[in-house]
């Protein structure tokens, strides 16, 4: 009888890494499997969608403050017209004069007729339904309370009758209630990861009771808690990376309806509210983000296991 | 004390209970040196496996003491017992194959584990496949080779990669005679270059087949020493003029 074969060492006695196709060869059904992938891009789609609202209503904010930032509205609620024009006209002479006035405007009779028109109906004239003459004044940089104050005792005299505002006034609760949005949609971000997170921590727990007993092999054959960890690592990236490409590209074509949506309304505040490139690519972080969190929970819960294990 | 210093493996006073039951081990002391070869016997339920179990490091002891290549190993940290582990060689009772694995890659997975590189896993897999009688079955899962068949490439896996310590339980359990005496002269040659062996088994004919091995009896979780040899090196110890396989270190 011939003597075994293998009587050389071939091994080198260190704690070398379990991984490429090496790994794969061994648990190759380590796949999370099933729906993990769909589950994955679910999320990840929500997640898009959720942040695509969060970017839309920020540079929508961002837009109407810029528009409104240097906006001061001056109205002549005077009832006759002669006297309204003329504090009307003295106003543009006072303004014109003023420091920092940027442009000025005496918002035309037609404009006007037109702003009331949805409410009236047309033909109404001036002298039936009095209309405040309005001056709208773009000064540079923001108008704080100081500067409605020194336009205030500058008119005071001129123009009795004026009403001073600064328009950013106006929308002030509008902003409040989109940062409430926005932060809806950040809690809303949150909670898809945590439960991404909870998905694949059940995945991960079901994968590793499908494999246990060849966890416990290579286990008991010397392979470290770090090997075994970085097989299932393999099998959840490649779960995690083809839901995430699939939950974007669906996050993004569902944000691209919406937005030719939107868009049709052909409303000034809600067209503010577009997307940039540098949104979408933020958008694009999603998947990243989502891989990230998969592999991190993979990777506790299958340690955690194998810490059972003496 | 240089005796203590030869031991590859060192029992001292260890239990075992599994909960709140009685012991299914009490008491177990021995010492395993380097280059013997041990049968481990005892009826069925006498705490073979279980014993075997605390030599490959599956399961902690109750309480006593196990020492391991000159070293603790109930005080290891965790992260430590690999490197043990990857010097023993285990063939399970239930051989344990991984079932989505061919016979090839099953026996591979030792050296693969350890980080042999993937070039030089081929030839030595091969060869022991064909020194198995299963050179033909390389690529089939183990669903479809047969008990004995399973056990052969159970036993290949654990000695593939000559560990210091090979530990079979019932290893010649599914085998016709003179298969079983073909893995026990793998044995004996493998025990020639160093490896100690330790065989639990209840087959009293094996015993008779490997002359200069040790016997450790089990009985009801008590150890017995028939040939006197378990603390103390062995009266009739391996011929001197077999060769000792450097101890190489680095574990």
């Amino acid at each position: 009888m011939s003597g075994p074969p293998v009587m050389t060492r071939v091994i080198e006695r260190g704690l070398a890494p379990l991984k490429g196709r090496r790994a794969s060869h061994l648990l190759p059904r380590a796949r999370l499997g099933g729906p993990m992938p769909w589950v994955i891009a679910i999320m990840v789609a929500l997640t898009v969608l959720a942040a695509g609202g969060a970017l839309a209503l920020t540079n929508l904010v961002d837009r109407a403050r810029a528009d409104l930032a240097g906006g001061v509205t001056v109205q002549i609620v005077e009832a006759d017209p002669v006297l309204r024009a003329a504090q009307a006209d003295r106003t543009l002479a006072v303004l014109r004069g003023f420091p920092g006035v940027d442009t000025l405007r005496r918002v035309p009779q037609a404009e006007l007729e037109a702003l009331i028109e949805p409410w009236l109906g047309g033909g109404v004239r001036s002298e039936v339904v009095p209309l405040p003459a309005l001056i709208d004044v773009r000064l540079d940089g923001e108008v704080g309370e100081a500067t409605l104050d020194r336009l205030r005792s500058a008119l005071a005299e001129v123009a009795p009758d004026a009403r001073i505002d600064a328009q950013s006034d106006w929308l002030g609760p509008v902003f409040s209630a989109i940062a409430a949005l926005r932060w809806l949609a950040i809690g809303l971000i949150a909670l898809l990861a945590f439960t991404s997170a909870a998905a694949v921590w059940l995945a991960a727990r079901n994968a590793l009771n499908a494999n246990r007993s060849t966890i416990e092999v290579v286990h008991l054959l010397g392979g470290t808690d770090g090997q075994i960890a970085r097989i299932f690592q393999r099998s959840v990236l490649i779960d995690a990376a083809l839901g995430g490409g699939v939950g974007l590209v669906l996050g993004w074509i569902a944000l691209t309806l919406l937005g030719a949506q939107f868009a049709a309304l052909d409303a000034g505040l809600v067209q503010g509210g577009g997307l940039g490139g540098f949104d979408w690519l933020l958008m694009a972080l999603v998947p990243f983000g989502a891989i990230a969190i998969a592999l991190l929970t993979a990777r506790m819960t299958v340690l955690a296991s194998l810490r059972k294990m003496l | 004390m240089s005796r203590s210093e030869e031991e590859i493996v060192r029992f001292d006073n260890v239990g075992l209970r599994y909960g709140t039951d009685r012991e299914v081990l009490s008491n177990i002391a021995f010492s395993l040196y380097p280059g013997r070869f041990y049968f481990l016997t005892g009826a069925s339920g006498a705490g073979k496996t279980s014993l075997l179990r605390l030599l490959y490091l599956a399961q902690r002891p109750s309480r006593g003491a196990i020492r391991m290549f000159g070293r603790d190993v109930i005080t290891q940290p965790r992260e430590k017992l690999p490197s043990f582990r990857r010097r023993l060689g285990v063939v399970f009772q239930d051989f344990r194959l991984v079932e989505h694995l061919s016979a090839f890659d099953n026996i591979a997975l030792p050296l693969r584990v350890s980080g042999v590189r993937e070039a030089d896993v081929h030839k030595p897999v091969a060869d022991m496949l064909d020194w198995v009688g299963l050179g033909n079955r390389a690529d089939a899962r183990p669903a479809t080779l047969s008990g004995g068949e399973q056990q052969r490439v159970a036993i290949a896996r654990a000695v593939i990669a000559r560990p210091d310590l090979l530990v079979a339980d019932e290893p010649t359990g599914n085998v016709d005679p003179e298969m079983a005496l073909k893995l026990i002269r793998l044995f004996e040659a493998l025990n020639r270059l160093g490896t100690t062996v330790v065989v639990a088994t209840h087959d009293v004919h094996l015993l008779r087949k490997v002359p200069d091995s040790l016997i450790m009896r089990l009985d009801k979780g008590q150890l017995s020493d028939p040939t006197g040899a378990l603390r103390y090196p062995p009266r009739n110890p391996i011929s001197a003029s077999a060769p000792q396989a450097p101890r190489d270190s680095g574990g």
